[in-house]
């Protein structure tokens, strides 16, 4: 298994009552070193609540949070030393520059030179235009500064909530290989919320979904998606071919399209032995389609599925 | 911790909080030199004379005309009353209180501003100092720092401790350099009386004695600075506990305000005395002006502040290191 000092991340029955309201119930996680691990859940899931918990912010009701092996709540300094993050937005102090506000926040932890702040400012591309004033940046750019102050302390754990919010779609693909080239090359562990799917799919090898602030799965992204996949046969007599698709167990979802085609939700490597039953009873098989299935529809299955229990 | 106060100490600087006070101060100082000027040279017209002695016998013989009047209300009567005894006793001693120059409108200045004007500068410097990290939402980035809450809290009060004592050294040095222009910049050994007491409505002076200005100056403005520190305090409380900018310095104005009209609506009302914002004219004492409320004294005053300062400290101290930040 796992050895611990490959957690970086260890959370473990965290709750946060607010009022009469629990707004996180009983979350447990592991993120291990170098792995971007993707936390998905609807806007009100709880994310953001666990994340403040996260870089304490927010002092949980219940549980435990260690970052590389110190508890948060009972040695904070040591913990959040490992700790770079983004919480919401990148606010930064607008009437400061770019490099006043990494120099502010660099003289809060000990030991950070200037050359280091050359060094992140380097990395996230901003050299041109550090001395000019934060409020005249674009958000593109506002995000790059904010991300180049959680790298200032030579994070183990960067901890960014939403971090694509309002950037176009060259700024979202940019920032996408940035943090593969962190956890990649660097071997930082990247934990990131959000609430759009295939950005996550994309960008993070293991996800943990949330819903009303409890987590309903963990596993990497692969296996979610390979789970079942959607496949739509073109079949010759339809009526039949429906007949014998019904008798099938591993068949979770049947639905008819039109006069010739049905839709079907099965495992992949199925797919040659319902052919093969096809075929037995001389039914016209003149199309195979397998959609890869998306995140979105597995997210938006369990959320529903959650809903009614 | 000094890099703490240092990022503190900027960010006030560079917000241009210091800049507007100092703008305010160069519009106000020359306006308020200007009425002074007017003021003199009126009451010269009037009497016809330059003769401070005379200008001073003619506003004793206009305050006791006043006081024959019936509708004048007792407290009013016992102030002008007082007031009569004090500038009697400028008169037989040969003192000019109004003797121009610099030192004496800087004098002047400090005890007219310290009730109410300086009070509002300081707010508009503290009152935001912790809610606008909330409001511009930087709390999060200087909250997640291997630093303790306290400790930066503590760097925001000792910088806001320097930015007041620069506030009242910039109020110092425009007064004089501005009111300078027309009074001269002489006049800081001239006799300034001080020491006078009150018991119930008499005027004790058997305490009184003359310094030479610089050194009541001296005197006046550490009173000011004591004041403008529990007022900078008790603001700092406000912007913890209230998380939008405009909520805690709309609290802090309305406070200070209350508490100079409510000395003049109700002297009578006994136990206004416990509120830090009625003990704020420390240098009333020092001039010897008639205290409206009674049982009020400078060491009372003090306490006062104090107290209301230490409360607020603590106030503050437990809100900012316990609370949620979920803003």
């Amino acid at each position: 298994m796992i050895n611990n000092q490959d957690i970086v991340l260890s959370v473990k029955g965290l709750s946060k009552t607010i009022g009469k309201r629990e707004i996180v119930r009983d979350i447990t996680f592991d993120v291990k070193a170098g792995e971007i691990f993707g936390f998905l859940g609807p806007n009100g899931a709880g994310k953001t609540t666990t994340i403040r918990m996260l870089v304490g912010l927010i002092r949980p009701s219940k549980g435990s949070i260690h970052i590389g092996g110190h508890d948060l709540q009972k040695d904070f300094l040591n913990a959040i030393r490992q700790v770079g993050c983004i919480v919401e937005n990148p606010e930064l102090y607008p009437y400061l520059t770019g490099r006043e506000n990494l120099e502010h926040f660099a003289r809060m932890v000990p030991d950070i030179s200037d050359q280091r702040i050359n060094e992140v400012v380097e990395l996230v591309e901003l050299t041109e235009r550090i001395d000019d004033p934060v409020k005249t940046y674009s958000l593109g750019m506002r995000q790059r500064l904010g991300i180049a102050q959680a790298l200032l302390g030579d994070p183990k754990l960067l901890i960014l909530d939403e971090p694509t919010n309002g950037l176009d779609p060259a700024g979202i693909r940019e920032l996408r290989s940035f943090i593969r080239h962190l956890a990649n090359e660097k071997g930082i562990s990247v934990f990131i919320s959000s609430h759009i799917l295939h950005e996550v799919q994309l960008m993070c090898d293991r996800v943990a979904i949330i819903h009303h602030g409890k987590i309903i799965q963990t596993s990497s992204v692969d296996q979610l998606v390979e789970q079942d996949s959607k496949v739509e046969w073109i079949l010759e007599p339809l009526e039949q071919g429906i007949q014998i698709l019904h008798k099938l167990s591993y068949i979770s979802q049947i639905e008819k399209l039109d006069h010739h085609r049905v839709l079907t939700r099965m495992p992949p490597e199925k797919i040659a032995e319902v052919n093969q039953q096809m075929i037995q009873h001389q039914i016209k098989v003149t199309g195979i389609c397998q959609y890869k299935q998306t995140l979105e529809d597995i997210f938006l299955k369990m959320t529903e599925g959650h809903q009614i229990v | 911790m000094f890099n703490l106060v240092y990022n503190e100490y900027f960010k006030l600087i560079r917000k241009k909080r210091m800049f507007v006070i100092t703008l305010i101060l160069l519009v106000l100082i020359p306006i308020f030199t200007y009425a002074q000027y007017k003021t003199a040279k009126n009451a010269m017209e009037q009497l016809g004379t330059s003769d401070w002695r005379a200008i001073l016998q003619q506003q004793i013989v206009d305050q006791q005309n006043r006081l024959s009047s019936s509708r004048l209300a007792p407290e009013w009567k016992e102030r002008i009353r007082l007031n009569i005894k004090q500038q009697q006793y400028y008169l037989d001693h040969d003192i000019n209180p109004t003797a121009p120059g610099a030192p004496t409108f800087m004098r002047e200045f400090i005890e007219g501003a310290i009730s109410l004007f300086l009070p509002l500068l300081v707010v508009v410097l503290a009152a935001d100092l912790v809610s606008s990290e909330h409001s511009g939402g930087t709390i999060k980035l200087l909250l997640t720092r291997p630093v303790p809450r306290w400790k930066i809290l503590l760097s925001k009060y000792f910088a806001l401790l320097l930015g007041i004592s620069l506030m009242l050294l910039i109020t110092a040095i425009l007064g004089y350099l501005i009111s300078g222009v027309i009074f001269g910049y002489k006049g800081w050994n001239i006799p300034v009386l001080t020491g006078f007491q009150m018991q119930k409505e008499h005027l004790i002076t058997d305490y009184v004695h003359i310094v030479p200005q610089w050194k009541y100056l001296l005197m006046a403005f550490g009173l000011a600075w004591f004041s403008s520190i529990a007022v900078g305090t008790i603001s700092f409380m406000a912007s913890v506990l209230l998380r939008s900018t405009a909520s805690s310095m709309g609290a802090m104005l309305a406070a200070v305000v209350a508490g100079s009209l409510l000395t003049q609506i109700a002297p009578n009302w006994n136990e206004l005395r416990y509120i830090a914002f009625i003990n704020l004219g420390l240098t009333d004492y020092l001039a010897g002006n008639p205290i409206l409320v009674e049982g009020m004294n400078l060491p009372f005053s003090l306490a006062v502040l104090s107290v209301w300062s230490l409360i607020a400290i603590i106030i503050a101290f437990i809100a900012f290191t316990r609370r949620d930040v979920t803003t």
